[in-house]
């Protein structure tokens, strides 16, 4: 039987297991938007902006660990994509992304919704593919989700011209398997490397343990779990790395980096040996470079070389998948005896004390610290949080403790505004038994609020918690600290009634002013099982985010709530961007 | 320090920008590229002259080798190489200049390509000090027009 291209497209697609596409038509995918209306198997998600559709495809498969799909027209189609895939390259997120192209004789010529899509995406890509001939469609699929989901994870593009869609040729099967002799996959790591990080290991007394997002993409939460209680080491996470370890775990120190714990920072800074198990010494965690854990040997577990003494150097770099280097090390330590590091523990028992997330309550505003403790509350620990980008986000991840993996979902990486909402759209359609909130604040939301009307059309029930502050926060922050409190352009003036907003798109829409009315309204928000539900929360609008590295410190020159006085300028503050 | 960094790819439409663009987005530089199809027509080679210290070296072949499309990546530098690069110039020649523009030529084994009424067409293969010794050895008035091709090499080991 002959297909069109565009068949052999969507029959690709149900080869490779999707449910869900999140896109736009257009012109060019005219041919695959009709090649969709006749499957049944794939749900697609006609989302209001193609940004909202990356997002969307991005938090689906954050939250499910399977790859997100995503497909646009050409031209401003996949240039609106563009910021959504980067936010799941810098994240290391596997998507698929499939964008229509004008067809082939009319490439270069500019045509009509023309752009370079494989050269534009390139820098932001694990990999991409035009489509040159109709007989390549389904290799190419084959390898795009192949090379997506292995690995270290990434989004990869597909560009295929509108002719090839329309094109026919006889059936053939869907390949099997992919063999590409310039892409091999990194699999268990060289005992070598396991046994130097091993010895390294036995020999510390005041080890660390700081785990990334590569234990929630690489599925090795287990793994890390067993790992970290076989050596009652302490164990620090990442922004990105949260949930891998349970936050109310005592091994756990809470997260670090500038806006990390104390303790965690300090442990790092007085370590002698730190195993980074899938983390990238990202400039947000190190603090200043030159004051990195100066007197530590530092193990890297990471699945990708090129990660390996990137930033920092490495003295015991292991490479390979982090679920299988977690087990060997596991394996090894077993033949090794530890040392007693009962005194760091105690060292790191009185960092503890100086309590560093504590923070004082304000008669008659609303604390946003408060909000993001009632949420923990509320939803017993157990929801998916998504977030968007600022402080917000921050408070989020500080004050929500998350016990398992793929329950907080942000953009660390880029920091992407605008990614919470499509986000937490995706979450709740790939985990429709769990609650989903998405903690955002005035600024961010109004990025993307058009998925509003999306999230109305598929019933995907989500609370959206916005901190509302009246001020982009972090810039505030940053101008209070840096510039002499010149608040250039971080106050927004001229907001909506966000409440009207939510009814107008057919959700529920609560305002909260009171600290007396948060816990109640947040119980209600929650009682809606099947309603999206906006809960426009005020909020102190001069709080700021503590602890906090200024800009040029290390990880023993933290700034604690209340507790140092912070000079209203910090020239070194400038350099930090 | 200067490295020949060699790299076997995939010889596809876009893989030479995919290399080049790794090295603008990082901030890497490029001193030459060279590139063509090696006797496996599906293969390119691409030899790249970059400068820097031992860890942004590390990470240009880390980073190259991260790259789908690329096969091989070797710093040719790192083992015993041979390196040559191709000099097109055209050297303008009078009737008082022609016996030393003549003699330079034969010292440095330059071969005369095409020949006008005052100038000559010159070519000469050899590592970069070379070519630079020999453009260096004519003064600037004389040398009408330079068309390097950038260093390729090959590792010595068979």
């Amino acid at each position: 039987m002959k297909l069109n291209g565009a068949q052999i497209l969507v029959n690709s697609l149900k080869k490779e297991g999707v449910s869900h596409i999140f896109g736009y038509p257009g012109g060019a995918v005219l041919h695959i938007y009709d090649a969709l209306d006749a499957c049944d198997e794939i749900k697609h998600i006609l989302v209001r902006h193609e940004q909202g559709a990356a997002h969307g495809a991005d938090g689906y498969a954050r939250a499910s660990g399977k790859c997100g799909v995503t497909l646009v027209t050409s031209g401003p189609g996949i240039t609106n994509a563009v910021t959504g895939i980067a936010t799941a390259y810098m994240d290391s997120i596997p998507m698929v992304i499939i964008s229509g192209q004008v067809p082939s004789a009319l490439i270069g010529n500019d045509a009509f919704q023309e752009v370079d899509a494989v050269g534009i995406t390139r820098s932001c890509v694990k990999h991409n593919f035009l489509i040159k001939d109709i007989s390549q469609i389904a290799s190419t699929i084959k390898k795009a989700f192949h090379i997506a989901t292995t690995g270290r994870p990434g989004p990869v593009l597909i560009d295929i011209p509108k002719d090839i869609t329309i094109a026919t040729i006889e059936e053939q099967s869907y390949p099997e398997k992919v063999e590409m002799r310039s892409y091999q996959v990194v699999g268990r790591a060289d005992a070598t490397q396991i046994s130097t990080a091993a010895t390294l290991i036995a020999q510390a007394k005041k080890p660390i343990i700081y785990a990334g997002g590569g234990c929630v993409i690489g599925n090795a939460d287990q793994e890390l779990r067993e790992f970290t209680r076989n050596l009652g080491f302490p164990i620090t996470q990442t922004l990105m790395g949260l949930g891998a370890y349970p936050a109310t775990d005592k091994q756990s120190l809470g997260m670090l980096g500038m806006h990390g714990t104390y303790e965690s920072n300090m442990a790092m800074h007085g370590s002698d040996c730190v195993i980074a198990v899938g983390a990238r010494f990202d400039d947000r965690v190190t603090a200043n470079i030159d004051k990195f854990c100066p007197t530590a040997k530092i193990i890297h577990i990471d699945i990708d070389p090129a990660s390996i003494s990137k930033n920092v150097a490495v003295d015991a770099p292991i490479v390979g998948d982090v679920k299988s280097v977690l087990v060997d090390l596991i394996t090894a330590m077993k033949d090794r005896s530890t040392q007693n590091i009962d005194s760091w523990w105690q060292q790191i028992d009185k960092w503890r004390s100086v309590d560093s997330m504590a923070y004082a309550n304000k008669p008659g505003v609303i604390k946003p610290q408060r909000v993001i403790e009632a949420l923990y509350e509320v939803t017993k620990g157990q929801s998916i949080v998504t977030s968007d980008v600022g402080q917000h986000q921050m408070w989020a991840a500080q004050y929500y403790p998350f016990d398992e993996p793929r329950r907080w979902i942000n953009s660390g990486g880029l920091g992407t505004m605008g990614f919470g909402l499509p986000a937490a759209m995706g979450a709740k359609l790939a985990c429709p038994d769990l609650d989903v909130a998405c903690v955002t604040g005035e600024g961010s939301i109004q990025m993307m609020t058009q998925e509003l009307s999306t999230m109305l059309q598929y019933a995907t029930p989500v609370k959206i918690i916005n901190l509302n502050n009246g001020y982009l926060g972090m810039v505030r922050q940053w101008q209070e600290f840096f510039y002499e409190k010149r608040y250039s352009m971080s106050y927004m003036e001229a907001l909506p009634d966000f409440v009207k907003l939510a009814e107008s798109y057919g959700h529920m829409g609560i305002k909260v002013e009171q600290e007396s009315d948060l816990i109640p309204a947040l119980i209600e928000a929650f009682k809606q099982k099947d309603r999206t539900v906006f809960l426009d929360i005020i909020t102190d609008s001069s709080e700021n985010v503590f602890p906090m590295i200024p800009s040029g410190a290390g990880h023993n020159e933290m700034l604690l709530a209340g507790r140092d006085e912070m000079a209203s300028t910090n020239d070194a503050g400038l350099n930090l961007v | 320090m200067r490295h020949i960094i060699s790299i076997q790819l995939e010889n596809e439409a876009g893989a030479l920008s995919r290399v080049a663009g790794l090295f603008s987005a990082r901030g890497f530089n490029i001193e030459s590229l060279t590139v063509a199809a090696t006797n496996d027509p599906t293969l390119s080679r691409m030899t790249i002259v970059s400068v820097g210290d031992d860890g942004i070296i590390e990470q240009i072949v880390k980073q190259v080798y991260k790259l789908v499309d690329v096969v091989k990546v070797t710093d040719l530098t790192a083992t015993e190489h041979i390196e040559r690069e191709l000099l097109l110039v055209k050297i303008s020649v009078a009737i008082d200049t022609q016996a030393k523009v003549d003699s330079q030529l034969d010292h440095f084994g330059a071969k005369i390509i095409d020949v006008a009424e005052d100038a000559y067409i010159v070519e000469l293969a050899g590592k970069s000090q070379k070519i630079n010794d020999f453009l260096n050895a004519f003064n600037a008035e004389q040398i009408i027009e330079v068309s390097r091709t950038g260093v390729t090499g090959v590792c010595q080991k068979i």
